[in-house]
């Protein structure tokens, strides 16, 4: 399939030392300064478990960031961030008890794990299953990211975008540049005996730009990033096309008419567009949701949901992207889950409880922001794959139309199916042909209806550039989308122009 | 069946809490000093709290939540850079101050970075009763949640599904200190009660909720009222229609008037100001609403959840209007924004406080639909469909249809679109149903026109 083609986001230099072992560097640097090891360990575990806990889990993470923003032609600031912390769950039947501390010694161990077991009546000890330590994996390597570019050369970078950006258009009056990396190890002891890390390095460079023409003002932003060290960014002049991006969406909506109002055939451009998918069905295929039955899709394995054109996936296990994950925040290695195939709804992604709960396997997507959050059902990258039709032949065969190629966020309600997504740069279609640029404008739809009306689906699989975020219950999680060009006959449009 | 043990948060001696911040503030402070940094500010907090959610009359989640962390910022001439860290161990805080000090190395020349001036730093301030910590144990907060959900599910056969009620409580010490030698901490507690329900009529299902917050536990609303709310508003909205696109007026209910307020606090805020990103650029001493209207900010109110004695950076706050008489009369600015302006700070570093809307008219919503007569009633906004370079604005919406001042029906799954800049002059009323869950108070708000995309 086309889609492996923009799978191949390498780490950037292939002479590196071998990777060290994950769980062997989750014990030197989470467990071992606190004089913590199995032992320890097995104790918090037994203080969590009594007849009535079904099963606990530790969650250790250690996590360094740093984020340089560019402004005025300077680096404007730079700044630090070190959170470590263990979060403690006991889980019995529906019911979870949850407890924190950000020291990790065995005091702090200790009580966290009494405070969660205040979800049951407490109970004799219980005994923690033999430790299965759960192996590496090859999706990205275990490196600290912030350490893969000297200071000077970070900077450097910053001050390359920025005057890429004013080089491009004397209208450029403002950029604003940042870039920002995160090294983050977590481990993993849970009752069933899991003992599995991970060392997860993500970055990120954004630009955005402001430009200015005769009293009026629009902006633009482009970047990217992924699971990988800063040296991505200075490959392939990736760096310098998203300045080049910013200041290319920011002009064009300098031209921007009003946008239309009211139902009409909507032409989506392949890659970060896939945020249709995630709102309209990924938040609704989560098992918490299904197994509540509070989803518009609860129950609906089995049945069709999208025109036969339609196979949509969440994969956890995409080399290098910024939704992947080698294992979830539960320990469980991700994979591929097929969510909708050839129209028809074939799973849910689950956690260990409500896949538990719903008698069916976790599917590797039970994540959480921090260690003083719980894991929920989460999304890793979800896109469509690529379908027969030629892009061009998709836009040639709209005579009014939208064809919309950037976005901003959207929205969800789960439970009505309701969903939003924002347009950042659109055209209206005519007769066949793109004429001109319209403004941004919020698209409306209902997710279980939406890809029924998916009526063509483009050669051309894009995944977005890797800046994603999702919020859920106020948890944020890196993500990613995708899908190729679409065509969908009739979303309504939420322009001005009635 | 519950058998849960008592349980409280651990114990957080909250006043020991404030004096460990206290010191290591002033620790960062010197140590920021001693490894060359001309000026630098810290600020530390504590905050312990519990939360509880009940689904379907069964406990489904008991939080037990401790947060802390400090936040340095150092300056070496007018070069700025900051860190923090969640570890309040001493070496922590010496390993974050090195780590500020490491990247101001590296950072550019800013006229504008530094403190406050000294002058505008608070002395002495008010007490405003913002700690009152609940002493609400998970068994207790079970009963309470139980309750709520219990009085959403009795409101209407149709409810059918809960995503239940949760109650939390939390309170905490934050301790800001500068090297102009402030060093000022206080207490504040934060308590809600929250429910969602699912009502369901056929194959259609409408979710909706309801919550109180509030800093005292004696002002939440009660649980059961909360939950009935909730019921009250899943079960309204079942049967919902689209709408034909139109353009009509369109009245925004108060919980959803305050993002609209919101908007305009965003637009006047000095980060968007002096990088020329905002649609109200340069209209400082210009009508930007119609001229009966009047916002203003109060610091001060007590125990409203948005007063503070003073600022992020330790700069007195007091109340002001933003808006009188329809005129733009101040901005939200911090000491570098305002200085990037070539103005003076606002005392708003960290946000805005009390931000009240004085209503225009009395009847609450009623009578403000009565005044629309015929047009759109928003209740709940989706997406992030709002441009402040521009103004541009368009957002999902779910509401109902208002025929002859009265509710005539739900509708959802379409769009409201126009301009903020004319929205904010559109404004035709302000009702007096002051929702106070927020740092914006606002009535119900009617615009006069705008674009409504549906089928």
């Amino acid at each position: 399939m086309s889609e492996t083609t923009h799978e191949s986001v390498q780490a950037p230099s292939p002479s590196t030392p071998p990777a060290a072992d994950p769980l062997q560097l989750a014990r030197e640097l989470i467990l071992a300064p606190g004089g913590l090891a199995e032992p320890e360990l097995e104790r918090a575990l037994g203080t969590l478990l009594g007849h009535a806990v079904d099963g606990g889990d530790l969650y250790f993470q250690l996590s360094r960031s740093e984020s340089w923003i560019f402004e005025d032609g300077r680096v404007k600031e730079g700044s630090h961030h070190v959170e470590q912390g263990v979060g403690v769950r006991a889980i019995a039947g529906e019911r979870t008890g949850f407890a924190y501390s950000d020291e990790i010694v065995l005091p702090a161990l200790l009580e966290a794990s009494r405070a969660a077991r205040a979800i049951a009546r407490s109970g004799g000890a219980g005994r923690v299953q033999v430790w299965q330590a759960r192996g590496g994996h090859d999706l990205y390597r275990p490196i600290d990211p912030l350490e893969t570019l000297g200071v000077e050369d970070k900077v450097r970078l910053l001050e390359r975008v920025d005057a890429e950006a004013r080089r491009q258009d004397p209208r450029v009056s403002e950029v604003i540049v940042t870039l920002a990396g995160v090294h983050e190890v977590v481990l993993v002891a849970a009752s069933d005996g899991t003992l599995a890390a991970d060392v997860r390095p993500l970055v990120r460079l954004n630009v955005t730009v402001i430009v200015e023409d005769k009293g009026r003002r629009e902006q633009g932003t482009a970047g990217g990033g992924g699971r990988f060290g800063y040296g991505w960014f200075l490959e392939q002049d990736r760096a310098l096309g998203f300045a080049r991006e910013a200041v290319r969406q920011a002009l064009v909506s300098l031209e921007a008419g009003e946008a239309p109002a009211g139902e009409m055939t909507v032409v989506l451009g392949p890659g970060w567009p896939g945020v249709l998918l995630h709102e309209a069905v990924g938040h609704g295929l989560e098992g918490d949701f299904n197994r509540k039955g509070t989803s518009a899709f609860t129950g609906r394995i089995g049945e069709r949901v999208a025109s036969p054109l339609c196979t949509v996936v969440d994969d956890g296990t995409l080399p290098g992207r910024r939704g992947s994950l080698g294992i979830d925040d539960e320990g469980t290695p991700t994979r591929r889950t097929v969510l909708i195939e050839d129209g028809i709804l074939r799973g849910y992604m689950q956690d260990r409880l409500n896949a538990r709960l719903m008698g069916m396997a976790p599917t590797g997507n039970g994540r959480r922001e921090s260690y003083a959050h719980q894991p929920m059902p989460r999304m890793t990258n979800t896109f469509m794959l690529a379908g027969p039709h030629d892009p061009e032949e998709i836009i040639r065969s709209v005579d009014r139309g939208l064809y919309a190629v950037n976005f901003g966020g959207g929205q969800v309600d789960i439970t009505s199916g309701k969903f939003v997504f924002s347009a950042s740069e659109a055209y209206l279609i005519e007769g066949g042909r793109i004429t001109r640029p319209v403004k941004g404008a919020t698209l409306i739809g209902s997710g279980p209806e939406v890809l029924a009306r998916v009526s063509m689906v483009g050669s051309d699989l894009r995944l977005d550039e890797g800046v994603g975020t999702c919020g859920k219950d106020g948890q944020s999680v890196p993500v990613g989308v995708g899908q190729p060009t679409l065509r969908v006959d009739g979303l309504t449009v939420g322009g001005t122009q009635a | 069946m519950e058998e849960t043990t008592t349980h409280t948060a651990p114990a957080v001696d909250l006043r020991a809490e404030r004096a460990r911040c206290e010191r290591l503030v002033a620790l960062a402070l010197e140590a920021a000093r001693a490894g060359g940094a001309d000026a630098a500010e810290a600020s530390a907090s504590v905050d312990r709290g519990l939360s509880v959610t009940v689904r379907l009359g069964e406990v489904e989640t008991i939080e037990f939540h401790r947060d802390q962390g400090i936040g340095i910022a150092v300056y070496v001439g007018r070069r700025k850079a900051s860190a923090s860290t969640a570890d309040l161990r001493e070496a922590s805080v010496r390993a974050a101050v090195e780590a500020a000090l490491a990247i101001a190395r590296h950072t550019g020349e800013d006229a504008c970075a530094g403190l406050a001036d000294p002058d505008r730093l608070a002395r002495d301030w008010p007490e405003l009763d913002l700690h009152h910590p609940w002493g609400l144990d998970a068994e207790g907060a079970i009963a309470l949640a139980r309750a709520c959900e219990d009085a959403a599910r009795a409101v209407d056969r149709r409810i059918e599904n809960s995503e239940g009620a949760t109650v939390t409580t939390h309170d905490g010490t934050t301790v800001y200190g500068n090297t102009h030698g402030f060093l000022g901490g206080y207490e504040t507690s934060r308590h809600s009660v929250s429910c969602a329900v699912v009502a369901r009529e056929g194959e259609a299902m409408e979710r909706d909720y309801w919550w109180t917050v509030a800093r005292d536990p004696a002002e939440l609303e009660p649980a059961e009222a909360v939950g009935r709310r909730a019921g009250e508003r899943a079960a309204r909205r079942l049967g919902g229609r689209k709408l034909a696109t139109r353009e009509c007026p369109v009245a925004f209910a108060a919980e959803v008037a305050t993002g609209l307020i919101g908007h305009f606090l965003g637009a006047i805020r000095g980060g968007r100001l002096y990088r020329r990103a905002s649609f109200l650029l340069d209209r400082l001493g210009e009508a930007v609403f119609p001229a009966w209207m009047a916002i203003r900010e109060d610091p001060h109110i007590p125990k409203a959840l948005g007063s503070a004695p003073f600022d992020a950076e330790g700069v007195a706050t007091r109340a002001r209007d933003l808006v009188s008489d329809g005129v733009l009369r101040g901005y939200v600015l911090d000491t570098y924004s305002a200085c990037r302006l070539g103005m003076e700070t606002t005392g708003n570093a960290g946000g805005v406080h009390n931000v009240l809307v004085a209503p225009s008219l009395e009847g609450g919503l009623e009578s403000l639909l009565a005044e629309m007569g015929e047009g759109l009633l928003v209740t709940e906004l989706m997406g992030h469909g709002v441009n402040y370079v521009t103004g541009d604005y368009s957002r999902g919406a779910a509401g109902y249809w208002v025929e002859g001042g009265r509710i005539a029906y739900p509708v959802h799954e379409i769009t409201i679109a126009g301009n903020l800049a004319r929205m904010f002059r559109d404004i035709v009323a302000v009702a007096d149903d002051v929702d106070r869950r927020g740092r914006v108070r606002t009535g119900a708000i009617l615009v006069g026109r705008m674009t409504v995309a549906g089928d």
